[in-house]
């Protein structure tokens, strides 16, 4: 990769450790190991996984189970956010979405013979995600066109968005009958629960638009200096467009694992402070809220130690009332970890003790 | 005045940042009462000479000495109440403020608790008026030219008693009259006492300012010379470390590249290498833009753009490039209409622009250079024709060899880079879209000689091959040295065009001036 023709040497090839711990994966990746082998530590059989009725159980299933919602989501937001951007609507989306998905079912219960739905499954899962893309449209409509600050446009439909779920459920909580729906959130394919399968189709179509097209280099560059990514030809405000309308899609598909997991559809509380957990998600995996450089594998790990978090403090058995303290600490610590100048500061240290005889 | 003692002397500085010793065993001395100028190529070591001195970062090893005792300013905050002062290139004051609190807040006017607003605008209006410099110090500092923006900077810098001055290519945004305007401020300064550290690229002020004159080159200090004792030649033998021409490349004079003399720039071509110009331009317009503008450029020809500041040259580059979208007039290119509403539509067409502002327009400073490098090719080939990673470190590879663009390696991050190595990865951005037209907007502005000759020498490579070039730079002689014709805007109007052969930075002048449209 370094040609020869170049003109200054370069510093001497770092040592296989140092670069493995400059790759960005590497802190969020070794963050979530600790984690793991927390509990390992307070819960030896924490790593078993048994099969039952030919699926997989276990808490590292539970984990990855639960947590495929806020990857999904994660990873849209990375995209807005390495624009420079930030969609604090994701939540409401994800209500919005249930919503649509619960009434386009209908929610009579049928006490003999099968629930028949309102519209057919197909029908209604495209028409939740092209709801959930529609708003995710109108937000970037705001972005870049209006040329609204992302987060006063998306902070309108964070508000906004909650209202509508409920008008589209006319203020009910929605409770969903039709079982086949509830595949989507507590199906099995091969043992895997199927909405990692969900998962892992949403990381490689965005790893793919991302990598293998210049998708990914033009979202940097805009995230870096818009005025220069312009000028040189990237067509920012239709991108950034978008971007937000796959961040509200994401969020659309999210909602359709949370509506079935829980088999119902509450407008008020589906999806709540889930911005927050995505945000945290994305930065904890390694892109910076300035925008640019970005990493969706980074913010699928992000959403992992998020979950494993919550989980964890749910089996240490920390009162109910401290939880959230409890996980704000942790937050903080990796924050603070990840942090460039402390790293560099422990780095310091490091080579001191190396320079000494 | 070698006997006195120096204010300031470094002494054996080095600085090493990985891959680079920026500064080997570097002297300098800066007396009371002189302007000192540093002079050197970009990654000379000029600005880390500069950091260093200013704590932003520390010295590897070597001393400083101010007035004789040793100091290690560990922040620019730092140098700042050691009496080192230093004012920037860009001008980095808050421009939302007014004149007053940009000059005064932080400093004394500025009290623990509460601002006493009158104190602090008479203060501001005495800094000012010392500077000869009268404005309203109420309006806020983004409603005065950069000019006025820098003699605030400057009276900052003296409301905290500064001893030395540090002035970091303060006239590279100034017209004339603004830096004869600077100049003077600077003399009066000098009369005081200061001791002032000059850092420009243009050669002719630093005769005209400077007592003294040290010279570095990659890192090294090439000497220290009093003005008197160095001719031009001998700057620039000594900055380059070569003999080289000092002027640069010519555009070619001969009959055979010339277009028939366009008087209204709508004449039909009967001759020349290419009888229909790439683009023809008549009555370009723009609110709050330039105005019935008409412009003709074949391929293979270069057309000058010249006039004062604000005459509407960039405005009416970002109208040919589709970055604002022309209101008025038409373009036709290869005499069909185009319409160009975007800078995507322009670059499909087959044009380039290198823009004024290198660090806001151009290079994006987080990307490597490689990525910089393949952006426009990849912009030109949209979204889903994606290049590889091979053949994007082969672009790359070849084009840094082709220009010597001289970096770690190709996966740095481009902001690294010196400004000259920062503008050739920008003309190879434009050279790797393969353009029929490139539009250079100041490409020579803060780089040094060597990569100013040889960006212009690849410039005038590709026109001989029949590629339209439009430039554009308030350098008038360069101006008329790098083009075939030059056209002549004054306040947002084409005044006239004249042919290269028979102008001089005279002839264009007057027609600023008004003797001829």
């Amino acid at each position: 990769m370094k040609a020869p023709v170049l003109g200054i040497e370069t510093a001497a090839t770092p040592h296989p450790l140092r670069r493995v711990m400059r790759h960005r994966i590497f802190w969020p990746l070794a963050t979530l190991g600790l984690l793991l082998l927390f509990n390992l530590a307070t819960n030896p059989h924490f790593f078993a996984v048994t099969v039952r009725d030919g699926h997989l159980y276990g808490s590292l299933v539970d984990i990855l189970n639960r947590a495929s919602p806020l990857m999904i989501i994660a990873m849209g937001l990375t995209l807005v956010i390495a624009t420079h951007g930030i969609d604090i609507s994701v939540g409401a989306v994800v209500a919005i979405s249930a919503a649509v998905a619960a009434t386009l079912i209908g929610g009579e219960l049928v006490l003999s013979g099968a629930h028949v739905p309102r519209f057919p499954l197909p029908v209604v899962v495209l028409a939740a995600l092209a709801v959930a893309t529609l708003f995710g449209m109108w937000n970037g409509l705001l972005v870049s066109f209006v040329g609204m600050q992302p987060i006063v446009a998306t902070l309108i439909l964070l508000v906004a968005g909650r209202g509508v779920a409920q008008l589209i459920t006319s203020g009910q909580i929605i409770t969903i009958y039709y079982s086949p729906y509830f595949f989507i959130g507590n199906g099995f394919v091969l043992g895997i629960p199927f909405s990692l399968f969900i998962a892992a189709a949403v990381l490689a179509v965005l790893v793919f638009l991302a990598r293998r097209t210049a998708l990914g280099l033009f979202i940097e560059a805009i995230g870096l200096n818009p005025v220069a990514a312009r000028f040189t030809g990237v067509r920012a405000s239709s991108i950034t467009f978008w971007v937000y309308a796959v961040c509200g899609l994401c969020a659309g598909i999210a909602g359709l694992i949370v509506s079935s997991n829980v088999k119902s559809a509450d407008g008020n509380n589906a999806g709540l402070l889930l911005e927050l957990d995505a945000i945290l998600a994305v930065v904890l995996g390694g892109t910076s809220l300035s925008g640019g450089r970005f990493t969706l594998l980074g913010s699928v790990v992000g959403a992992l130690i998020i979950q494993t978090l919550t989980t964890t403090i749910y089996s240490v058995g920390v009162p109910p009332e401290v939880t959230l303290v409890v996980k704000a600490l942790v937050v903080f610590v990796v924050s603070i970890l990840q942090s460039d100048r402390i790293r560099n500061r422990i780095a310091a240290l490091g080579q001191i003790g190396e320079a000494a005889p | 005045m070698n006997d006195a003692v120096p204010v300031l002397e470094m002494k054996g500085i080095s600085k090493r940042f990985p891959g680079v010793q920026a500064l080997a065993e570097v002297d300098f001395r800066l007396f009371a009462g002189e302007v000192h100028s540093v002079m050197g190529q970009n990654g000379a070591g000029k600005s880390t000479l500069i950091k260093v001195l200013t704590g932003v970062h520390p010295a590897d090893s070597g001393r400083i000495l101010l007035e004789g005792t040793e100091i290690k300013p560990s922040s620019p905050l730092d140098a700042q109440k050691l009496g080192i002062s230093t004012v920037y290139q860009e001008v980095n004051l808050c421009p939302n403020l007014s004149v007053a609190e940009n000059i005064c807040l932080g400093r004394d006017g500025a009290e623990t608790f509460g601002i006493r607003w009158g104190r602090m605008r008479r203060k501001a209006e005495a800094l000012l008026a010392d500077l000869n410099v009268r404005v309203d110090v109420t309006a806020p500092l983004s409603s005065y030219s950069i000019a006025v923006q820098q003699m605030c900077a400057i009276a900052r810098s003296l409301s905290t008693r500064a001893r030395i001055l540090i002035l970091d290519e303060p006239t590279s945004s100034l017209a004339e009259d603004e830096v004869r305007m600077l100049f003077s401020v600077v003399r009066r300064l000098k009369a005081q006492g200061m001791a002032i550290l000059f850092i420009t690229h243009f050669i002719d002020q630093t005769f005209e300012i400077s007592d003294r004159i040290t010279v570095l080159r990659n890192g090294l200090l090439v000497g220290e010379y009093p003005v008197s004792a160095l001719s031009r030649m001998g700057l620039i033998t000594r900055m380059v470390g070569r003999e080289i021409q000092e002027r640069g490349p010519v555009r070619t004079k001969d009959a055979g590249l010339r277009p028939p003399a366009a008087d209204d720039g709508r004449g039909a071509g009967n001759g020349g290498p290419a009888a229909t110009p790439f683009l023809s331009a008549s009555g370009l317009g723009r609110r709050g833009s330039v105005h019935g503008v008409d412009l003709e450029v074949r391929g293979g020809e270069s057309l000058g753009i010249g006039g004062l500041l604000g005459s509407g040259r960039t405005e009416t580059a970002r109208l040919l490039f589709g970055i604002d979208r022309a209101e008025e007039g038409t373009i036709l290119i290869e005499g069909r209409p185009a319409q160009i509403a975007s800078p995507v539509e322009a670059i499909l067409r087959g044009i380039g622009f290198c823009p004024e502002d290198r660090k806001l327009q151009g290079v994006i400073g987080e990307l490597s250079l490689r990525e910089n490098i393949v952006l426009a090719l990849q912009t030109k080939r949209g979204v889903f024709r994606n290049l590889s990673r091979k053949r994007q470190e082969e672009i790359a590879s070849s084009y840094i060899a082709a220009l010597g663009i001289k970096a770690g390696d190709m996966e740095m991050p481009i902001a690294q880079l010196s400004g000259g190595n920062q503008q050739k990865a920008l003309l190879a951005r434009w050279m790797a879209t393969d353009p029929r037209m490139l539009i250079l907007d100041e490409p020579t502005r803060g780089i040094d000689v060597a990569a100013k000759i040889e960006i212009m020498r690849q410039v005038m490579e590709l026109c001989d091959k029949g590629m339209a070039v439009v430039f554009i730079s308030a350098e008038i002689d360069e101006v008329v040295r790098y083009s075939n014709r030059v056209a002549v805007m004054r306040d947002r109007h084409k005044v006239g065009e004249i042919e290269s052969r028979e102008a001089d930075e005279h002839a264009v002048f007057q027609i600023i001036a008004g003797g001829q449209t």
